[in-house]
Formats: C-alpha cells, sequence, structure tokens
C-alpha cells in the first residue's frame, strides 16, 4: 500500500508535482499517464527516495517515509524495486552479475544458487543463454528485459516502471505487458507503472491517474479514463495535437506548405 | 567596477562550496572505509588498473625527467668541475619534488579522467540512480574503491618513478659525462636521507586522496549526456592538476618548517 498526500517538488522555480495525491492499494497496479514534462519520473524517484519531496507525505506500508534517513530508507528499498527507462544496467558488469547484483551485494549465498535465480529471473523476461554477454552487446528491449529480471531476482513486494515499453518493439512490448500482469497475478506484486502508451496502459492497470500540471487531474479504472470526458484526458489518450493541452502549453506544430 | 567585485565574490563562493562538497565527499568516504562489511575485490580491480596500468607512462616519463635533469645540471656543474654532485642533485630532487609531482599529475590524467568519465556517464545514464534504488550507497561502491587504491598505488608508482629517474640521471652521468657507476650510485646513496624519500611519499598520499576525490565528485555531479560528462572530465583534470601543485607547495612548506634541522 502506498500514500501519497499533498507531495510537491520543485526544481528551482519549476513546480513538477504540485499537491499531488494518489493512493495505491496492496497488490494493485496504478498506471501514471500524462505528457512528457508533467513529473512521472519525479514521483517515482520520491517513492523510492531518490529525490525527496519539498513538502507533503508519502507513506509505504503504513510507515512515513520521507523524513528517513539513507539507512532507514534502504530498509524500504529492499522490498522495492525500479526498472529504469533506460535500464540503467552496470556497464562494467555482465548481464549475470547485473541480474544478481543484489544477491551478491546484500545476500550470503553460493555461486549454484545465484547462478539457478539469475538462470531463472532471466527466464522470466524471456531470455536464455545471455548471462555472460555485457550491457552494450544488448538491443533496448533486452536492457529493459534483463533490468527487470535484475528487479525480479530481488523478489520485491512493490515494482516501479519507467517507461517500461518505450524503445521497443511492439513484440516485446506486449511481452513486457503480459509480465507485468503475471506479476499482479501470480505474485500479487504492487505496481506503479509510468507510460505514454496507451494500449499498454489499459491493458495492464488496475487503475489509470492522469498526471497533468503536477496534479492527478483523472483517476479511475481503465474503462472510466477512456469514458472519461475531460478534454484534457480525451485529447491525451487518442494522441490529438490539437487540444486543450496543446493550448494550455502554447504548442504549435508546424506544417509542410 | 561593481561587476568585477561580484564576479568575484561569485567566484569566491563557487570555490569554497566546491571545496566543501569534496570535504563532505572526504568524510562520507572515510566513514564508509572504516564501515564494514568491506569489499576487498572492487579495492583490488581498481589497484590493479591503476598500478599496472600507469607503470610504463610514470617510468618512461620519470627516465627521461632524470635524463634531462642530468643534462642540465651538467650544463651548470661543468663550469664549476662539480659534475659529481650531478648524482646528488638528480636524487634528491627526484624523490622529494619531480618523481611525486610528475607522478600525480600523469596519474590525474590518465586515471582521474577516467574516474570522471567512468562515474559520470554511469550518473547520466542513471545507474549510479540505480545502485540508490538497490540500496546501495554509491561512495561505498564507487568512491571508496577508488579512493583505496590511489592512495595506495600512488606511493608504490612514486618509488618505482624515484628508481627509474634515478636510472636516467644514471644513464647520461655514465655514459656521456663519464662518472663512474660506482661513484654515482655512492652519491646518490650519500646524498639521499629517509626524510627526503618519505616527504615525497607522504605527498602522493595527499595527492591520491585529491585525484580520487576531484575525479568522483565531478563524476557523480556529472549533468547533461555526454556533453556534460566531457565537460566534467576537463574540469576533473584541471581541478585536480591545480590542487595538486597547491597541495604540492603546501606540504613542501610545511616539510621545510618541519624537518628543517
Amino acid at each position: 500500500m502506498i500514500e501519497i498526500s499533498h507531495l510537491c517538488k520543485a526544481f528551482e522555480s519549476n513546480m513538477v508535482l504540485d499537491d499531488l495525491n494518489l493512493f495505491i492499494k496492496r497488490g494493485e497496479t496504478k498506471v501514471i499517464i500524462g505528457r512528457s514534462g508533467t513529473g512521472k519520473s519525479v514521483l517515482l524517484k520520491n517513492v523510492i527516495g531518490l529525490i525527496r519531496p519539498d513538502y507533503g507525505s508519502i507513506k509505504i506500508h503504513g510507515k512515513e517515509v520521507t523524513n528517513l534517513s539513507e539507512r532507514e530508507y534502504n530498509k524500504i528499498r529492499m522490498e522495492m524495486g525500479m526498472v529504469f527507462q533506460g535500464g540503467a544496467l552496470f556497464d562494467s558488469m555482465n548481464v549475470a552479475d547485473n541480474v544478481a547484483f543484489i544477491l551478491n551485494e546484500f545476500m550470503r549465498l553460493d555461486e549454484k544458487t545465484v547462478r539457478d535465480r539469475v538462470k531463472d529471473a532471466l527466464a522470466l523476461v524471456g531470455l536464455k543463454g545471455i548471462e555472460s554477454m555485457m550491457p552494450s552487446e544488448l538491443s533496448g528491449g533486452m536492457k529493459k528485459r534483463v533490468s527487470l529480471a535484475r528487479v525480479l531476482c530481488m523478489e520485491p513486494q512493490i515494482i516501479l516502471y519507467d517507461e517500461p515499453t518505450s524503445e521497443v518493439d511492439p513484440i516485446t512490448a506486449d511481452a513486457i505487458n503480459n509480465l507485468i500482469v503475471e506479476m499482479h497475478d501470480k505474485l500479487k506484486v504492487t505496481s506503479i507503472v509510468v507510460t505514454h502508451d496507451m494500449n499498454a496502459a489499459f491493458k495492464i492497470a488496475d487503475s489509470i491517474a492522469m498526471l497533468y500540471r503536477g496534479k492527478v487531474i483523472a483517476e479511475g479504472k481503465p474503462d472510466e479514463i477512456r469514458g472519461s470526458r475531460h478534454p484534457v484526458v480525451q485529447q491525451f489518450i487518442h494522441g490529438e495535437s490539437v487540444g486543450p493541452i496543446s493550448e494550455d502549453e502554447h504548442l504549435v506544430f508546424g506544417h509542410i506548405k | 567596477m561593481s561587476n568585477a567585485i561580484e564576479y568575484l565574490g561569485l567566484s569566491v563562493i563557487q570555490f569554497v562550496r566546491y571545496i566543501g562538497a569534496l570535504s563532505i565527499l572526504f568524510a562520507q568516504t572515510v566513514y564508509w572505509i572504516f564501515t564494514p562489511p568491506f569489499k576487498n575485490l572492487r579495492f583490488l580491480e581498481q589497484a590493479k588498473r591503476i598500478g599496472p596500468g600507469s607503470f610504463f607512462i610514470s617510468s618512461l616519463v620519470a627516465l627521461f625527467v632524470g635524463m634531462i635533469l642530468a643534462l642540465q645540471m651538467a650544463y651548470q656543474m661543468q663550469k664549476l668541475s662539480s659534475e659529481i654532485y650531478i648524482a646528488s642533485v638528480v636524487a634528491v630532487s627526484l624523490t622529494r619534488e619531480l618523481a611525486p609531482v610528475l607522478t600525480a599529475l600523469i596519474v590525474a590524467g590518465r586515471i582521474g579522467a577516467g574516474i570522471t568519465a567512468e562515474i559520470g556517464s554511469m550518473t547520466v545514464t542513471e545507474q549510479v540512480d540505480a545502485l540508490k534504488a538497490f540500496a546501495t550507497n554509491p561512495v561505498r561502491y564507487l568512491v571508496v574503491p577508488r579512493f583505496l587504491a590511489l592512495i595506495v598505488m600512488l606511493p608504490v608508482l612514486t618509488i618505482f618513478a624515484d628508481i627509474v629517474g634515478i636510472f636516467g640521471g644514471f644513464l647520461i652521468c655514465v655514459f656521456k659525462l663519464s662518472i663512474g657507476p660506482a661513484m654515482y650510485f655512492t652519491m646518490v646513496v650519500e646524498s639521499l636521507v629517509v626524510k627526503d624519500i618519505v616527504t615525497g611519499l607522504i605527498k602522493t598520499v595527499f595527492f591520491g586522496m585529491i585525484i580520487a576525490l576531484v575525479g568522483c565528485h565531478q563524476g557523480l555531479t556529472a549533468k547533461g549526456g555526454a556533453e556534460g560528462v566531457g565537460r566534467a572530465t576537463t574540469v576533473s583534470v584541471v581541478t585536480s592538476f591545480i590542487l595538486i601543485i597547491v597541495t604540492d607547495c603546501l606540504c613542501t612548506a610545511i616539510f621545510y618548517f618541519i624537518f628543517k634541522t
């Protein structure tokens, strides 16, 4: 369970999160949609403690985390995993060491157990026999999946996904979506997924929240969002270049003469 | 005029802020050095990269500096018919000053730049954020092994540079200035005292700290993609060079007063 109340975060004069409220039930997959720069990634980084809010509260499993020290936050982080937008695999390590990172750092397991867990985690994301490859040898989609395997290896209760299906082909994107659904159905993992991909959002979400100008302007089940009359939501989910968002942000797209 | 004062004031504030940031990083590094569990493997990896990796270039430079020093001294000493003292001058100036500083500058250029580029690219590609997300402190994981490896390996490289530099002087003295090999080494041994070597090595420990802290700090604060990493790398090398020279001056002054007698 994650409870976010009155969250504010500004970078200099730019108010990115402005009195944001959000509630994610245990085992729920909450998808956050919104235009680039509306603070979706900043929200995830606030939840995992990479950025500390200026104001407001974040409660994870009932515990207030915004005022925790790094050491105390690390205990919470051991129950959470984050799949970064670009994968954020460690360049200096091969795939096996990347996936086994948390096992090698924090758990005293024998080599065979680590190898088996790495193999299982990679199999879950549909990858086999790539343990010795370096991140630079992987495609964008493979990096994303290895990044997900790295998170799965730590068996987290909460997973944060930052654009899990961006930069991957539609087939891989669907496979990743299926995996997120499976994690929800079988492992009862609580997930927050940040995405622009509306197909993915409607497929994986228990509920969707739309972020606009640092606030949640609409929230509900996928069908409720689909049927929302809010003009901003309508423009965004239909991906139209003309509408209230464009007017608000003075977006003027050129035309070929 | 007011603009110049404003610029000066801003520069002073930036400098104080920078030294403050380095001091905080130093304090964090010392804290994590003494906090178990200890991961020796990461230290050994870095030590291997810094030590054997820089040995050839630092030795090559020391060899030529030893030779140049002997030739330059010969130019003066021949006028006084005191060529015999060239060995002493080469040995003392190398061990006290040239070998530590030149080795540190080479390592700052080679390793310091590498540290900033590596950690900087990790920062801009969210790998440092990933470390934090996996409950791993970046200072402990990235800074501590590099810091320890540099303060251990820089003195080792300097000892080799001392030896190779003195050998460079030997080549010139023996083959060009007709000083006997035994005489050369006798003069070296007689003129060198333990404090010459020790003060040179103490300096390198500080230089190692500077290279590690500046390199890691610039890497951890890099912003703006590949261009930002490039900029951070340049700043890292320039800052390390300046701080090494300033620290060398301070150390030399302090040692002068401590070991005056």
